[in-house]
């Protein structure tokens, strides 16, 4: 059997790696972007200088010959559904028996005026960093659209080389559809500190060009007129599915798929951020751009393919993401405007710089979500909580089991405990600190 | 309105720029080695004492004002911006400039002492005769090639401690650990040897332990030991608990780190003065499969050497051994390929200490480095910044623990982690499964194998 996938990102590339764990299938892996599966999450630190293109790839150049992966630079112009075969645009069309579909995203734009002009785009794609890297040289002023987590790591690499830029951020405060108030203020707060001009409640009404085509200036909705010789778009992404709208596979935003991640063709399956579950679980959302999604779909779907069915169960939501210096981690549901029935302790460093946020049903007691700034959390700790309705002052009792800060770091449990017991009048104290021995027997107990 | 933002400063300089107060610094620390140079050709000529103190402070002023405006007026955190594009430290011009003269330093020092200065007989000369009066104070001697080489060896652990300090003020296992390898190169390594020499007592570090120390076995050394009174049964039955006792009990607990980055001066050399340098280790299977031939065959030519020596009395490997791995090895390639195969070649390709320790905590050590779930985002952070050259991303992608030989535990992959992935830890508990494979399911928390 011949599995095609199209696309070499991280879902692509998990869905290969297990096909051929699990079988011994012919697979071809077609890339229009890169020869190699490399990091996407990384390619702001080979701006920065912290890695070259090299070092982002995660496997080692003959790890696909050895693999019997077969990989193809080239790009798929149309599906010919009926006959099973890709019609390419370098070379003689593919057939395959089975298709899976990784397309990946592309930055949104929002019919701006001037969103097409030289020196405006996204920062998604080996491209796109090739495109800021050259629009770098001699560039005075940038300007960035769209506050969410591409659009700060771009501020953070002009800065690296000290580009001035301005951030226009929509809502009132950074990413606070996401976060909340608390840890918004306090990214907003880094932001700032780092010496970006950032404009809040700020919207790009337009781009200007100059006499070359390329954006000299762009005005914002408060009529403020910024000069720049760059725009980032970095407003979001959307499914990169162009080509499959023409085809009969169902599209909505995305590509739809089952619990299988089939398409509503038999032997197409679509993964990553161009797929869209047509039942989600319960909690997740239908299109999930993230990387953990990618890879956990790409395995999913190799089960599939390879006859092992298996529905896509991601289970509880966990993420991650670090703005500037300060790294930040979600286990579960912490909501930015959450229900009344969320209740919430949140915990601040006197610096500022440091967070936790525990987050439990006020009926049933029990845990449902945690988030940290400038903390870092077991993940395994924290979900087995989430998933064994652990309750909250139980939790709390054992808060130090989930810290996975460095050996000598000051630990706050304590202070969160304290914060509880000042709140609700409670009397808890800390019965576990941080170590590993604890949280072996803790893991181990749940699964005896 | 679009103007730079007045703190725009704060963070992150372009590789070009270099403010004033560096330059004046760069300027200072230029000339304390500049006084090292003249004296090396014989220029300088009495006032040794004063010389030389100028010219150890100047250095350390130096790079410590230089290491000072490089972070301490930038947030605290990761400051690996521009390590790929600066060319001391990817291999271009500076990084060749500086593995050539320090490789040459290394080659005179170990094979042609007397161009630095010193004398078969007489008073010595140039840059020798300058650490005269250090060594005069200190032990009561005239100064060595040997002394020389320790007093600059510690100067440069100590000042480029400071800056390591100053890169990882946010960083408290960093911090301990630095301070750890300052105090244990100044102490032990350097001020108590000379002192015990001023004693009468036969040089001794209390932490350099056979293999690394390769002449402890030797039949001049252990004389010197047991003829040596209570002291110097001391010091034999110390190195010989060292390696027996201490060095494997410590490695269980803590994994091989409680030496090679916390006491080792090899280590501290390489954690300090070597941090720049440290992502040029080479990540390939391919330098793995060297590495492991060429560690454990330096470790094999170490113990035969030594038994011929024990057993036969024979010198011959002995003298092969202090040659190709005492001096060649672990000075020459081991220091001067610094800026062009990282900081650690020697740690890595040839200690035969590490190699005993590694083959310690690889079979029987409750250390590990742990990752968080799935929660790595395959960056290339971790193996790039390794300077033991451990591809740490292939395990954290798959959610497996680290369990490596060669890992000193310096904590730097944990440290420049942008996800907050990976932790330093020991037990007990799970200490016949901490190698296992995909601890982390990544489709469903409930287990889907089938």
């Amino acid at each position: 059997m011949h599995i095609v996938i199209i696309g070499n990102g991280i879902s692509g590339i998990t869905t290969a790696r297990w096909i051929r764990k699990l079988s011994d299938h012919q697979i071809t892996v077609i890339s229009d972007e890169t020869d190699y599966f490399f990091s996407r999450t990384a390619l702001m630190y080979i701006y920065m200088g912290h890695m070259r293109f090299q070092d982002t790839q995660p496997y080692e150049n003959w790890f696909w010959e050895k693999n019997r992966i077969n990989l193809l630079r080239d790009r798929v112009e149309s599906i010919d559904i009926p006959n099973k075969k890709l019609n390419m645009r370098d070379t003689s069309s593919i057939q395959y028996d089975k298709l899976v579909l990784a397309l990946g995203s592309k930055p949104n734009k929002f019919g701006w005026p001037g969103q097409d002009l030289d020196g405006v785009q996204g920062m998604y794609s080996a491209q796109d960093l090739e495109g800021m890297e050259k629009y770098s040289e001699g560039l005075k002023h940038a300007v960035i659209v769209g506050g969410g987590l591409i659009g700060i790591e771009m501020a953070e690499m002009f800065h690296s080389r000290h580009i001035p830029v301005t951030f226009l951020v929509r809502e009132k405060s950074y990413w606070n559809m996401v976060l909340a108030p608390d840890e918004s203020a306090m990214v907003n707060r880094v932001i700032n500190k780092n010496g970006i001009d950032l404009r809040l409640s700020t919207e790009l009404k337009e781009i200007l060009p100059d006499e070359n085509g390329k954006c000299r200036a762009v005005i914002t909705n408060k009529g403020d007129e910024i000069p720049c010789q760059f725009v980032g778009l970095t407003a979001g992404v959307h499914p990169n599915i162009a080509f499959i709208k023409e085809t009969e596979i169902e599209t909505q935003k995305g590509i739809v798929v089952d619990e299988h991640l089939e398409t509503s063709v038999k032997d197409i399956y679509a993964v990553g951020d161009c797929a869209q579950l047509r039942n989600p679980p319960p909690g997740r959302r239908p299109i999930e751009a993230v990387w953990y999604v990618g890879r956990m779909m790409g395995e999913t779907a190799a089960y599939n393919i390879c006859g092992k069915p298996v529905e896509y169960q991601p289970g509880i939501w966990f993420n991650s993401a670090k703005f500037f210096d300060i790294e930040y981690q979600v286990y579960g549901t912490v909501l930015a405007n959450p229900p009344a029935e969320h209740k919430s302790l949140y915990w601040e460093h006197p610096d500022g710089e440091k967070s936790i946020r525990i987050v439990w049903d006020d009926v049933s007691g029990w845990v449902i979500g945690f988030q940290t700034m400038g903390v870092r959390y077991r993940d395994e700790v924290c979900r087995q909580w989430i998933r064994d309705k652990a309750h909250i002052e139980n939790v709390l009792m054992n808060l130090g089991l989930a810290n996975f800060d460095p050996e000598f770091y000051d630990q706050y449990e304590s202070e969160v405990i304290a914060l509880y017991n000042q709140k609700t009048g409670a009397n808890l104290q800390l019965m576990e600190k941080r170590g590993l021995n604890s949280v072996v027997k803790f893991i181990k107990k749940q699964f005896a | 309105m679009a103007q730079a933002h007045n703190s725009l400063s704060l963070s992150n300089p372009h590789p070009t720029g270099m403010d004033t107060v560096q330059k004046i610094a760069s300027a200072i620390g230029g000339l304390g080695l500049l006084i090292l140079f003249i004296s090396l050709f014989g220029q300088i000529n009495g006032n040794y004492g004063t010389w030389l103190t100028a010219s150890l402070a100047l250095m350390t002023v130096g790079v410590c004002v230089y290491a000072w405006r490089e972070y301490m007026d930038k947030p605290e955190g990761i400051k690996n911006n521009h390590v790929w594009h600066r060319t001391l430290t990817n291999k271009g011009l500076w990084g060749w400039i500086v593995g050539v003269v320090l490789t040459g330093f290394y080659v005179v020092l170990y094979f042609y002492p007397q161009y630095l200065g010193l004398a078969k007989e007489g008073a010595n000369s140039g840059l020798i005769a300058l650490f005269d009066s250090l060594s005069q104070a200190l032990k009561g001697q005239p100064a060595s090639q040997w002394f020389v080489y320790g007093a600059l060896y510690t100067l440069a652990i100590l000042i480029f401690g400071v800056k390591f300090l100053l890169k990882y003020r946010h960083n408290r296992y960093q911090q301990i650990r630095t301070l750890s390898v300052m105090f244990f190169q100044l102490g032990f390594a350097f001020l108590i040897p000379e002192i015990l020499m001023r004693l009468n007592y036969p040089y001794n570090n209390f932490m350099n332990m056979w293999p690394l120390n390769y002449y402890f076995f030797d039949g001049w050394n252990i004389q010197a030991m047991t003829t040596s009174g209570k002291v110097g049964m001391f010091m034999f039955a110390w190195g010989i608990l060292m390696i027996l006792v201490i060095s494997p009990v410590l490695t269980y607990f803590y994994g091989k780190r409680w030496y090679c980055s916390w006491v080792c001066g090899c280590g501290g050399l390489a954690e300090t003065a070597g941090d720049p340098f440290r992502h040029l280790s080479d990540k390939s299977l391919k330098a793995w499969k060297i590495e492991r031939w060429m560690i454990h065959g330096v470790l094999v030519f170490a113990i035969v050497m030594t038994l011929m020596v024990l057993i036969f009395n024979n010198g011959t490997l002995r003298s092969w051994y202090g040659f190709a791995i005492g001096s060649v090895f672990s000075g020459v390639i081991g220091v001067g390929f610094y800026p062009l195969m990282g900081s650690r070649v020697w740690c890595r390709f040839g200690c035969p200490m590490a190699a005993i320790l590694g083959l310690q905590q690889r079979f029987f050590s409750r250390f590990r480095i742990t990752t968080n779930g799935g929660q790595c985002i395959s960056c290339g952070n971790c193996s790039t910044y390794c300077e033991m050259g451990i591809d740490v991303r292939s395990y954290a992608q798959k959610g497996q623990n680290i369990v490596r030989a060669s890992c000193v535990g310096c904590g730097i992959c944990a440290a420049v982690c942008p996800r907050g992935v990976l932790r330093l830890e020991n037990s007990a508990i799970d200490i016949n499964s901490r190698t296992d494979e995909m601890k982390v399911i990544m489709i469903s928390e409930n287990g889907v194998r089938i």
